[in-house]
C-alpha cells in the first residue's frame, strides 16, 4: 500500500472517531446550524493563514498557521454568538445566518485581496476536503487535537447530557451550565480546525451529523449511539478512499456519499 | 414569624421585569420545612418567573432572596419533550440527577405510581408516566425543599387524585418543604397549607378556604370556580397547618 493512501486511511478514520461521538451531541442538541456556521466561517480562518503567511515570516508552516488560524476564527465566533444571544430579539438561527455568511464573504473578500497581490492557491482542498493530500504533520493535528477533544468530551459527557435534556433542570442540580455549553462551543470549533482539511469546510457537517443519525436505529444507550456512529463514519472514510481511488472522484464528496449510502441502506 | 430553623427559602419583596412587561411586583414568599405552598393564577401571571427566581436560575431586579446554606432542591420542570433521535431509558434518565442502583431507582417509580417503565425508552412513556418520572428524579436527590411545576399536567382525573394524595404523603413522610404551581384550583386544595394567588403582585394569600372567599381571588377566577371549589374543600387536612 503506498504510503499516501496509508496516510489517507489513518487521517479519516482519526477524523471519524471524533466526529462519531460529537456528531451525536450535535444531533441531540439540534445544532447542525451552528456547525454549518463554524465551517463557514473557517473560511475566514484559512484566508487570514494565508495572509499571515505572506505578511510576516513566522517560523510555523503555511498548513499550521491556516489551522491555527480557523481555530481562532471558530473560537472567536462562538464566543460572539454567546455575547449576541444574552440579547433576545433575535432568534440563534438569525444571529446565525448573519455570522456564517458575513465571515464567509470576509474571507471570500480577503482571499480576493491576497490573490491580487500574487498569492497562488487553489481553494478546492479547503472546500471539498482531500484526503489524498493529507500530511504527516496533518495526522499530529488529527490525532493530538482528536485525542484531546475525546478526552474533553468524555470529561463533560454526563453534564452536557443533562442540559441537553433539560437545561434548567441541569442548573438545579448543580451543573454549571454556561461552562459546559462553552465547552463544547470551544470542541465544535477544534474539530472544524482539524477536520477542514480532511473533508472540506463545506462538507464537514454532512460528517457530524450522517453517522450520528444513521447510529441512531441501532443504539440503545447514548453511548452506543457515539460508537456506533464512529464506526459508520470508517466504514464512510473506507468506502469513499476507495471510489476515490478507482474512480478518481474528490475524495470529501465520496466519503460523504458513502455516509449517506450507509444512511439509505439501513433506513427503515 | 418563621424560626430560622425551619425556614427553606425567602423571597422577599422582588420584583422582576422583562423589556416593558412586569412579570413580579413586590413579591415575598417563605417556604418552611414541611408546609405545602401553592402558588395559583392565570396564565401569564408570573408563577413560573417566581418558580425560577426561588430555584436561582433568575435574578431579580430588585429584592432579596434567601437560600438556606446546603440545602437540596428537587425540581420538577412543567414539561419535558426529550429528542427522539437519543437514545435513552427511564433508568438512564433517572440516573443523570443522581447515580444510583436500579434497585433504587424501581423502588422510588414503585412509590410514585410508575412501577413499569424503568428499562422503556423514555420517549415512550405517557404524558402522565412522564409527571410520575420526573418526579421520581427530583425525589431521588433527596430534596429539602420541592419545586414543582405545574404537576398534574397531562394526567388523567383519577391520576390528578393520586398524584396530590401523593404529594401530601411525599410531606408527611420527608417532612420536605413544598412549593406548588397550579392553575387548577379545585384538586390542589385538599393537598396545601398555604394558598399565594399571583397576578403580577400577589393579589391574595392565606388557608385556602380564606383565599377562595377572597374578592381579590372572586374577581380573578369568577364566582362560579369558588361555587365548585367548595364541594372540594372539605378534603382538605386541617391538622397540618402552615409554620
Amino acid at each position: 500500500m503506498d504510503d499516501f493512501l496509508w496516510r489517507a486511511l489513518m487521517g479519516g478514520f482519526g477524523i471519524a472517531l471524533v466526529v462519531g461521538p460529537l456528531g451525536c451531541f450535535i444531533v441531540w442538541r439540534r445544532m447542525a446550524y451552528f456547525g454549518e456556521t463554524l465551517a463557514h466561517s473557517a473560511l475566514l480562518g484559512i484566508a487570514l493563514g494565508f495572509w499571515i503567511d505572506l505578511k510576516f515570516t513566522l517560523d510555523l508552516t503555511l498548513n499550521t498557521l491556516v489551522i491555527q488560524a480557523t481555530l481562532a476564527v471558530c473560537i472567536g465566533l462562538a464566543l460572539l454568538l454567546v455575547i449576541l444571544q444574552a440579547q433576545n430579539r433575535l432568534a440563534t438561527d438569525t444571529l446565525l445566518g448573519i455570522l456564517a455568511h458575513s465571515a464567509l464573504s470576509l474571507g471570500l473578500v480577503t482571499l480576493a485581496f491576497l490573490q491580487s497581490e500574487g498569492l497562488r492557491i487553489s481553494l478546492d482542498a479547503y472546500l471539498f476536503g482531500d484526503l489524498l493530500a493529507v500530511t504527516q504533520s496533518d495526522l499530529y493535528w488529527i490525532y493530538g487535537g482528536g485525542g484531546l477533544i475525546l478526552l474533553s468530551l468524555g470529561f463533560i459527557w454526563q453534564s452536557l447530557l443533562s442540559i441537553t435534556i433539560h437545561e434548567e433542570l441541569a442548573q438545579v442540580e448543580g451543573i454549571p451550565v454556561t461552562w459546559i455549553r462553552l465547552a463544547f462551543m470551544l470542541i465544535v470549533a477544534l474539530v472544524i480546525a482539524i477536520a477542514m482539511k480532511i473533508i472540506g469546510i463545506l462538507l464537514i457537517t454532512s460528517l457530524l451529523i450522517i453517522p450520528a443519525a444513521t447510529a441512531r436505529r441501532f443504539a440503545h444507550t447514548p453511548e452506543q449511539m457515539a460508537i456506533f456512529a464512529s464506526l459508520i463514519g470508517c466504514i464512510a472514510v473506507a468506502l469513499g478512499l476507495y471510489m476515490s481511488w478507482h474512480w478518481d472522484t474528490p475524495t470529501g464528496p465520496s466519503v460523504v456519499l458513502a455516509a449517506s449510502l450507509l444512511f439509505i441502506l439501513t433506513f427503515k | 414569624m418563621p424560626s430560622t430553623k425551619s425556614l427553606l427559602v425567602q423571597v422577599h419583596d422582588v420584583n422582576v421585569q422583562f423589556q416593558q412587561h412586569i412579570a413580579l411586583q413586590n413579591v415575598s414568599l417563605t417556604v418552611e420545612r414541611g408546609e405545602i405552598i401553592t402558588l395559583i393564577g392565570p396564565n401569564g401571571a408570573g408563577k413560573s418567573t417566581l418558580v425560577r427566581v426561588v430555584l436561582g436560575l433568575l435574578k431579580p431586579q430588585t429584592g432579596h432572596v434567601f437560600r438556606q446554606n446546603g440545602i437540596r432542591i428537587g425540581y420538577m420542570p412543567q414539561r419535558l419533550s426529550i429528542n427522539p433521535v437519543l437514545p435513552l431509558t427511564v433508568a438512564r434518565f433517572l440516573n443523570l440527577g443522581n447515580a444510583k442502583k436500579n434497585a433504587i431507582l424501581q423502588q422510588m417509580l414503585e412509590e410514585v405510581g410508575a412501577a413499569n417503565v424503568l428499562k422503556r425508552p423514555i420517549q415512550n412513556i405517557s404524558g402522565g408516566e412522564m409527571q410520575r418520572v420526573l418526579l421520581a428524579r427530583a425525589l431521588l436527590r433527596s430534596p429539602d425543599l420541592l419545586v414543582l411545576d405545574e404537576p398534574i399536567q397531562g394526567v388523567d382525573i383519577t391520576g390528578q387524585y393520586e398524584l396530590y394524595e401523593l404529594i401530601a404523603q411525599i410531606r408527611k413522610q420527608r417532612g420536605c418543604g413544598i412549593l406548588m404551581v397550579s392553575h387548577d384550583l379545585h384538586l390542589v386544595m385538599s393537598a396545601t397549607d398555604y394558598v399565594i394567588c399571583l397576578n403580577q403582585g400577589i393579589c391574595c394569600s392565606g388557608h385556602p378556604e380564606t383565599v377562595t372567599q377572597h374578592p381579590a381571588y372572586l374577581k380573578l377566577f369568577g364566582a362560579r370556580a369558588a361555587q365548585d371549589l367548595a364541594i372540594y374543600t372539605h378534603h382538605h387536612n386541617k391538622d397540618i397547618k402552615n409554620g
